[in-house]
Parts: structure tokens; C-alpha cells; sequence
């Protein structure tokens, strides 16, 4: 290799590193703060895990980490069975039919959340149907499920269709080689739809303000609450932050290497 | 009693309702409260006081440019990124794109927070007192650092279909590293820039979250109005709405993003 190769290869690599420095400074050095004993970045006080104490000893906290976590399971999973028989339904439906719930099923992918929040926010109060955890769960499955089609419709359109065909002639009922044929070969898009919709439902903010009940609170919203309105116990508050943020991030760091390692396994089998 | 037969097709049936009763109809409420005044009758006067406002009008320019600024930044950043990665000849690249795609799993009010964080106790050090007040660069950073995935993405999609034989083919005919990449790699990643543009710019003109918690609730932008009006004027507050929607389907048809159906979110991962 010729020294302009290895400059320009080098330069590259330097460029990529340093996007990914920035992208993860401010997680990384937060990380290393929340084991600080005093309330403030950049002045080390001593290794401890108060921030952690604090953030495990709130209940109010506590509750709301329940909420998000509870709110994506249930979101995520209706989300799931809705889009998932929504697509093989579609992947079956007349070309027009396809078209449309095509269509009408982009236009929350494609809108910016706030209108699709507004909308909705706006069309519970105009039928007179008052927040509760039901207009939760309603706006969090409307960003979910196009996402869940999105994903499974792929999967759909690689399927050996004359399988299903063999399953009937071999006397199977509709619904049997539904699950028994169909099924297994959508299942990879089935999962990454319902990591999608995980991932959706818990980063959610401004859908989740526009149809929650009164009281109800999720990280997102806390957060934001806590950092922007601000009241008497907010420096406490925000210092067990730093914590929760933390261990959000070594979980999903978990959770790559994990799924990483165990994909290389499955590969190493499969050879 | 007869059981009506079993179909494939009837299992679209609960998306469809879910479809006409949570997106269709909520979109036409939205038109029919951005047209209407409180009394419930047909009016223009939200639409005028939208556009003769002065002080809404210069809001309106301001977010426009963050959302216009924080997109080229995120073009400029993302576009060498996924060019490099996409003609890396690494076997573990995969691993390098992962690693841009894991901060979108952290909570983003949380990284947004982390970010504030870290502006806040660089703000206390010596010489760095301007960036205390610097709202506006604060509110753009964070944008950029926010939604900067959701460039790389599709570009880096877009940019792996391209057929490698059409670089050694350009080179083959004399064509410098340059005209190559204008003659070659540009046009045919557009689609990729474009999808990545839409995922960029809408979200920063309309999420107020990054806005109010950066700039000290100095920076107001398109998604704030909304948000304001919807605690007083709900008539108003839908038709920003209804405005913003008709922006999104317009600029969406043009750049032909109806007919895509990649995931740009990092389901295919």
C-alpha cells in the first residue's frame, strides 16, 4: 500500500473516531459522575454509589421507571399482534385494499409526532373520551404499529407462498397453517418489530404528554419536568439522573454484546 | 348458526378499524378545528392570524433555520461517515455502525439531559462563560447530536447497494477520485440524503424538547407553538398543525418517500 493510501485510510479512521467520540462524551462522562460523591460535574469528590442509593430509595422514581417499563411491554406487545396480523391481512387483500391501509398506515411514520399527537389529543377531548391509561396506550400503539408492518411486510414478501398451499392440500385448516406455516417465517420481522416498538414506546415524549392521565409520569417526561420547570429537591433529583442514565447504557451495552455473541455462535453452529 | 369462513384477508380488518379510528379520523379533526372558530364556525381568521403575526412570523424564520442549519451540520458529519463505513473493507464494520445506532436506545430526554449536563459544568470553567448564554449554539449541538443516527442510517443504506464495479469502472475510464464521486457516489446515494434530510429536519423543527431543555427557554420553535396553544387555543394549535402536515406530505411526495419502504430506524439491524 502506497503512503497516500494509508494517510487517507488513517485520516478516515480519525474522523470516524472522533464522531464517535462526541457522540458518546457527554454519556460516558456522566457515567464516570455518577460514581462521584458530591452533586457536581466536574469536581471529584470521592467514589461512592450515593446517586445510585438515591435513585433505588425514591419511590417516586422507582414508580415512574415501573410506568415506562410496564407502558412498552403492554404498547409494544398490542402493537406487535395488531401490525403483525394487520400485515399478513394486507399481504393478502386485494392490490387497492393493500394500497390504501398502505397509505393510511405511513401517515404516522411520515408525520411529525407532535401533529399526530395534537390530533389525537384534540379528537379524545372533541368525542368527549377523558385521558386515562387506555389514550396512553392508544397514541403509543399509533407510533408503534406502522413500525411493526414496516418490518414483518419484508419478511411476508421473501415467504415461500406454496408452503401454505401444501399445508391445505395436506388437510390443514386455514388458521393451523396460518401459525404453523406462515408464521415461523415471519417470525424474525415479528421480533425486530417488537424491539422497534419497544425502543419507540420508551423514548416517547411528546406523545406520551399529549394522551396521558393527570399524574402519570414516565422517564421522559420526568426528566424533561424535573429539568426544565424545576422545584425545591431538583439538584438531588438530578444527580440520581446520572445513575439511571448509566445503567440505562450498561444494559444496552449488555445487550449487544450479548445478541452479538450469541448471533457469532449461531453462525459458528450453522458452519 | 353458519361461522362465516376463515380468511387470510379478514385478519386486516382490526389494523384497518385501528387505522380510520386513531390516524384518519384524528387528521380530520384537525381540519375541521384549523378552519372553525370557537362559536364552531367555518372561518379563515386562524389561517390569516397565522401568517400576519410579526413576532409568530420571526419564530417561524428562527426554526426554520436551526432546523435548516442542524441538517447540514448532520449532512456534513453523517455523509463522510457512512461513505467511509459503506467502502470500508473491514470485516467488523457492522460493529462500527452499531456503535452509532446504541445511543438511540438511551432515553433521548436522558442523553438530551447528559448533554445539558456537561454544557452546564463546562459553562463554570474559566473562559467558557459565552456558552452559559449561547442558547442558540447549545439548542443546534444538541439537535445535531440528537438526530445525527437518523442521517447515517439511510445514508449508509443507500450507499452499500452501490455497486463497487461502478468506482473501479469510473477509474478504469479516467475518471479522478473527485468526478467520481460527483459523477457516481452523489447521484446515486440522493435518495439516501433525502430520506435522511426528512428524518433530520422535521424533527428539528418540531421536537421542542431539545429546544426548551438547551436553550434555556429562550428558543422557541414550530413545535413549542403548538404545544402553547394547545392548553388555550385548541382551533389555533390545529392549524400549525394542519400547516406543518401539509409541508410534511408535500415535501414527502417530492422526494418520492411514499414508495420507500426501508426502515429507516434501524429495524433492519
Amino acid at each position: 500500500m502506497n503512503k497516500r493510501a494509508l494517510l487517507k485510510k488513517c485520516l478516515a479512521a480519525a474522523f470516524v473516531g472522533l464522531v464517535l467520540l462526541l457522540l458518546y462524551a457527554p454519556i460516558l462522562l456522566l457515567a464516570v459522575y455518577s460514581f462521584n460523591s458530591v452533586d457536581l460535574i466536574g469536581t471529584w469528590g470521592d467514589f461512592s454509589f450515593r446517586h445510585y442509593a438515591k435513585l433505588f430509595g425514591d419511590p417516586v422514581i422507582l414508580e415512574m421507571i415501573g410506568n415506562t417499563l410496564l407502558l412498552a411491554v403492554i404498547a409494544a406487545s398490542l402493537s406487535t399482534l395488531l401490525g403483525t396480523t394487520g400485515a399478513l391481512g394486507m399481504y393478502y387483500c386485494r392490490r387497492r385494499t393493500k394500497a390504501l391501509v398502505h397509505g393510511a398506515s405511513q401517515i404516522p411514520i411520515i408525520n411529525a409526532e407532535i401533529v399526530t399527537a395534537l390530533a389525537l389529543a384534540v379528537t379524545f377531548v372533541a368525542v368527549g373520551v377523558s385521558k386515562s391509561y387506555f389514550t396512553l396506550l392508544i397514541g403509543h400503539m399509533v407510533i408503534c404499529t406502522p413500525f411493526v408492518v414496516l418490518s414483518v411486510m419484508p419478511k411476508l414478501k421473501q415467504m415461500d407462498n406454496s408452503l401454505y398451499e401444501a399445508a391445505l392440500d395436506l388437510g390443514a385448516s386455514p388458521a393451523k397453517a396460518l401459525f404453523r406455516i406462515v408464521l415461523p417465517q415471519i417470525i424474525p420481522g415479528v421480533i425486530s418489530g417488537f424491539m422497534l416498538a419497544i425502543t419507540l414506546s420508551l423514548d416517547d415524549y411528546i406523545v406520551t404528554v399529549y394522551t396521558r392521565p393527570a399524574g402519570f409520569e414516565t422517564i421522559s417526561t420526568y426528566v424533561y419536568n424535573a429539568t426544565t420547570k424545576g422545584n425545591a429537591h431538583t439538584a438531588e433529583v438530578l444527580s440520581s439522573f446520572w445513575a439511571l442514565t448509566t445503567i440505562i447504557f450498561l444494559v444496552i451495552v449488555l445487550f449487544v454484546v450479548v445478541s452479538n455473541l450469541s448471533g457469532l455462535r449461531r453462525k459458528k453452529e450453522a458452519k | 348458526m353458519k361461522i362465516p369462513r376463515f380468511s387470510r384477508k379478514t385478519l386486516c380488518i382490526p389494523y384497518a378499524v385501528f387505522l380510520v379510528f386513531f390516524v384518519i379520523i384524528p387528521m380530520l379533526v384537525i381540519l375541521f378545528y384549523a378552519f372553525t372558530d370557537k362559536e364552531m364556525h367555518l372561518s379563515f381568521h386562524n389561517f390569516i392570524r397565522f401568517f400576519s403575526d410579526p413576532t409568530k412570523l420571526s419564530t417561524i424564520v428562527y426554526s426554520l433555520v436551526i432546523a435548516l442549519i442542524t441538517t447540514v451540520v448532520c449532512l456534513l458529519i453523517a455523509y463522510p461517515v457512512a461513505y467511509i463505513l459503506a467502502r470500508s473493507t473491514l470485516k467488523r464494520k457492522f460493529v462500527i455502525l452499531m456503535l452509532f445506532v446504541m445511543p438511540m436506545w438511551i432515553n433521548f430526554v436522558l442523553r438530551v439531559n447528559a448533554l445539558r449536563e456537561i454544557f452546564n459544568s463546562l459553562a463554570s470553567a474559566p473562559g467558557m462563560e459565552w456558552l452559559g448564554s449561547a442558547n442558540y449554539f447549545k439548542t443546534v449541538f444538541g439537535m445535531v447530536y440528537d438526530f445525527l443516527p437518523f442521517m447515517i442510517l439511510p445514508l449508509y443504506t443507500t450507499m452499500q447497494k452501490i455497486d463497487p464495479s461502478l468506482y473501479e469502472a469510473s477509474a478504469d475510464l479516467g475518471g479522478s477520485g473527485a468526478t467520481s464521486f460527483f459523477r457516481v457516489t452523489l447521484p446515486l446515494s440522493m435518495p439516501g440524503i433525502m430520506s435522511g434530510v426528512t428524518m433530520v429536519f422535521l424533527p428539528s423543527m418540531t421536537n421542542y424538547v431539545v429546544s426548551d431543555m438547551l436553550g434555556n427557554a429562550k428558543v422557541t420553535i414550530i413545535g413549542k407553538f403548538i404545544y402553547e396553544y394547545f392548553g388555550s387555543d385548541w382551533h389555533m394549535g390545529s392549524m400549525v398543525a394542519l400547516i406543518l402536515l401539509i409541508v410534511v406530505f408535500l415535501s414527502t411526495w417530492f422526494s418520492g418517500g411514499f414508495k420507500s419502504e426501508e426502515n429507516v430506524r434501524g429495524a433492519n439491524l
